[in-house]
């Protein structure tokens, strides 16, 4: 095919719910491309010399060699040279803010000035990774070193499996009764199956990974104690500290962080009312302040746990939403409402201390500042308020602080993010590794995994044998 | 799984369990929590305070009423049988003073209110083993519900017993031997209180006109217990602590109550909904 014949296929669209129906239900929005869709969308791909959609993905998967087999159809090979960088393609190919990554940079949609017309690679990515079975992984002989992998979101199973394939005897310690982190705890069924999730977790096991599940690291035992027992320690605590606006009002009933307002839902599994022993709160008129993915995952959640009106809050303008593009898409789709270049400047509440509205500020966008951005500025006396009976608060979340609170050899810097080496990804503490959302503050899946295969990397040469 | 070891009633609505979790035994300080889970696939986290545990035999021991769905699933369980999960220990142990000096033994009000003794004696023990004099005031609305009292008078140098409806012991509620104790020459040197919320909020009350130092131990709701969800979020001295990390032991006289009060009823329409479908109650 010519370059000219390849520009002229049509972007595949994704199949998806009927956003009426979905926004009812908990099944995925994105139904998947079909194998014929995958294979046409791959064929767009130019096989550019320069590749530059490989120096937009964080752990530079070889896009135009699985691009070129997926066009033929050969999805196995195409499975494997992305599993030769990218550990968890299934979560990626969905999760992944690929507009802003891999597929910013791609010619094709440079060429149509429009990013939305770039090789919709995450869907390829996708696709591969749902219709074929991995190959087993093969693991090295055993080394007699013992890894223990604390937390198990994105960061702690790619650390732990570069370590079991490294020959290493991996233990796997989760505070929560479930492995996956944030996967499954905050990213909502409807975006990211759990039945995805647990695959990966299966095939850990596979490879003789060890799973300890309800076990607090810093409170069933010590992170010092630990280290008698294990060579290295890998720590991927993630950014689990749910941030609150300190606004009046915030501890009233009917406010939760979004944190636990998903947790319910996820993890808990609360919307399955007939079978679930954990309660979710039945809010009607919902407000969620936030503009990134989890203020997107609340919004959805709320429509979907029953809400008539869902308001989204946030003081910048659309345009600064840090939430993938597709998500403010499906959100908008769905019928949540958008407040942009608005506030919470308070939340008001009834005589029984239950929410009853919101009091906003308006917004105007300032001068650039100093990383460019235009800061929003608040416009005196636009104060308006509007009822509601929850608030739903996802304007981020800080490092979680168990560990490092009980471990003082563990340096971190003034947010609590924990401070690595650039290069063996070694905190200050000997032996002991971090990655992922720990050390970078909250960030992506895919940073997350790449975070996590470079602290394997040091711990498998700091193990090696000499 | 836990296993559990021992079950036994200790009222009409309490339990008491011995739960087989070595890790936790060894760890656990007086003050701290576990979180359990009966059923692995839906299963609530509920809360519950390490009554007493045993780092050899490997044990830990749970007493609990039964209020609500999971607590009644528990109660549902007997010896030989596993719950799901078992998590802990949780939350700050309690800050264990000696307040002895100078000859005087320091004196420490250990009050229990209701199920709240359960969590009050391996508080009452510490105190005691710290070196100090260690009173007890143990309150129930009547006789049948006053429970641990043989486990109480061991662990302290004195106990009194008080009954709203005077079945038992003194008449009245746990205030006003409380007060009477504030208003001696030789104050306590510390209150600790655990107990239904609104007993804390008056209790805290009571001691607050005699500066007697005292702390509340706040049973908020709870989902993960390791500072995650906020949802056990409370407001203290104005600022907003979680009560899973930050305590969940708090200055009393700084603890907005009435906030509190009305936290620990944000489920109480789905909860009551819940009871009903679930056919465990009559
Ligand atoms: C609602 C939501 C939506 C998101 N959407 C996207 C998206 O669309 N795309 C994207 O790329 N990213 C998204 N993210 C961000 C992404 O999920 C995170 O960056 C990523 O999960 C971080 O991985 P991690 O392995 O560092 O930590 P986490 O996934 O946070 O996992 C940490 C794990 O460690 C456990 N843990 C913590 N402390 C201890 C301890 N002391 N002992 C034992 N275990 C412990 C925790 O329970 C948790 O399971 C989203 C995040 C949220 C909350
Ligand atoms: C740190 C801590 C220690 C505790 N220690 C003990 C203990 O030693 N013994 C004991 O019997 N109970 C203890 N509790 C309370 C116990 O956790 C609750 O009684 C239990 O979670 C109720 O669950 P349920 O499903 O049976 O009732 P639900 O149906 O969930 O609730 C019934 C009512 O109880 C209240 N409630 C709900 N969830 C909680 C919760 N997590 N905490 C407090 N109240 C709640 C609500 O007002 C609700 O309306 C403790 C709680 C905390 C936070
Ligand atoms: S991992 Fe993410 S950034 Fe990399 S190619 Fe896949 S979708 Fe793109
Ligand atoms: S930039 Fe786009 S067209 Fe070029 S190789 Fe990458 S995916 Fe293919
Ligand atoms: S229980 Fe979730 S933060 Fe305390």
């Amino acid at each position: 095919m010519t370059a000219k014949e390849k520009l002229a296929i049509a972007p595949q669209e994704m199949p998806q719910q009927d956003p009426v129906v979905r926004a009812h239900n908990m099944e995925e929005v994105a139904l998947g491309y079909t194998a014929e869709m995958a294979k046409k969308e791959a064929s767009r791909c130019l096989a550019c010399q320069a590749k530059p959609c490989v120096q937009g993905c964080p752990v530079k998967i070889n896009i135009p060699g699985f691009l070129a087999a997926a066009a033929e159809g050969d999805f196995k090979k195409a499975l494997a040279i992305i599993r030769e960088s990218s550990l968890l393609p299934a979560v990626c190919g969905r999760v992944c803010p690929q507009e802003r990554q891999c597929q910013k940079f791609c010619t094709v949609g440079k060429m149509f000035k429009d990013v939305a017309k770039a090789v919709a690679i995450g869907r390829v990515e996708r696709y591969c990774a749902d219709s074929v079975e991995p190959e087993k992984t093969e693991v090295a002989a055993p080394t007699g070193k013992r890894v223990a992998v604390i937390g198990s979101g994105p960061a702690s199973v790619t650390c732990a499996a570069d370590c079991a394939r490294a020959g290493h005897e991996v233990t796997m310690f989760e505070a929560f009764h479930k492995t996956g982190g944030v996967l499954v705890y905050g990213i909502p069924e409807f975006r990211l199956p759990k039945r995805i999730v647990e695959k990966e977790i299966e095939g850990l096991k596979a490879m003789g990974v060890k799973i300890v599940t309800d076990f607090v690291v810093g409170k069933t035992r010590k992170l010092a104690d630990m280290k008698k027992e294990f060579d290295a320690i890998f720590v991927g605590t993630g950014a689990g500290l749910p941030k609150f606006m300190d606004i009046e009002g915030e501890n009233l009933i009917g406010v939760f962080s979004a944190n636990e307002y998903l947790t319910r839902a996820n993890l808990m599994k609360a919307y399955l009312e007939d079978k679930a022993a954990t309660p979710f709160w039945h809010g009607r008129k919902v407000a969620v302040l936030g503009g990134g993915n989890v203020a997107m995952d609340a919004s959805r959640m709320a429509l979907r746990l029953g809400a008539e009106e869902v308001h989204l809050i946030y003081r910048r303008s659309e345009k600064e939403m840090p939430a993938r593009v597709e998500e403010v898409h499906h959100a908008k789709e769905e019928g949540v409402i958008f407040h942009t270049l608005e506030n919470a400047k308070r939340i008001l509440g009834d005589e029984q201390g239950k929410v009853r509205a919101i009091e906003c500020l308006k917004y105007e966008l300032g001068e650039p500042d100093a990383s460019g951005r235009r800061s929003p500025v608040a416009i005196a006396g636009s104060e308006f308020e509007f009822p509601v009976d929850t608030v739903v608060v996802a304007v981020g979340s800080g490092a979680n602080p168990l560990i490092a609170a009980t471990t003082p050899e563990i340096e971190v810097d003034r947010k609590g993010h924990v401070l690595v080496d650039e290069t063996t990804r070694m905190t200050t503490m000997p032996g002991v590794f971090a990655g992922g959302d720990i050390v970078l503050g909250a960030a992506t899946v895919i940073l997350a995994m790449g975070e996590g295969r470079a602290a394997a990397a040091g711990i498998n040469e700091y193990l090696r044998p000499r | 799984m836990t296993k559990i070891l021992k079950k036994s009633q200790l009222s009409e609505n309490v339990f008491r369990m011995t739960l087989e979790a070595p890790l936790i035994a060894r760890e656990r300080k007086a003050g701290q929590f576990i979180i359990l889970r009966t059923d692995a696939e839906w299963g609530e986290r509920i809360p519950l305070t390490i009554a007493d545990a045993d780092p050899l035999a490997g044990t830990i021991d749970i007493i609990f009423q039964t209020v609500g769905v999971s607590t009644k699933q528990l109660s549902l369980c007997n010896e030989g049988d596993s719950i799901a999960d078992l998590v802990g220990p949780l939350g700050k142990p309690t800050d264990i003073t000696n307040y002895s000096k100078d000859g005087r033994k320091g004196w420490v009000v250990v009050v229990g209110g209701g199920i709240g003794v359960a969590p009050s004696h391996p508080i009452a023990q510490a105190f005691k083993a710290a070196g100090n004099r260690v009173t007890a005031i143990m309150g129930a609305r009547t006789k049948d519900l006053i429970i641990m009292e043989d486990e109480m008078r061991k662990a302290c140098d004195e106990v009194v017993i008080v009954t709203d409806d005077g079945t038992y012991g003194r008449k009245g509620l746990v205030t006003e031997p409380l007060k009477e104790f504030c208003s001696l020459e030789e104050k306590p040197d510390e209150v600790v209180i655990v107990g239904p919320p609104v007993m804390m909020k008056f209790a805290a009350l009571a001691t607050k006109p005699f500066g007697v130092k005292t702390i509340a131990s706040l049973n908020s709701i709870m989902i993960d217990g390791t500072g995650m969800c906020g949802g056990c979020r409370v407001t203290v001295g104005g600022k907003t602590k979680f009560v899973c990390v930050d305590g969940p032991e708090f200055d009393a006289h700084e603890v907005d109550f009435d906030n509190f009060i009305k936290r620990l009823g944000t489920f109480k329409d789905e909860e009551a909904a819940h009871k009903c479908k679930s056919g465990l109650f009559g």
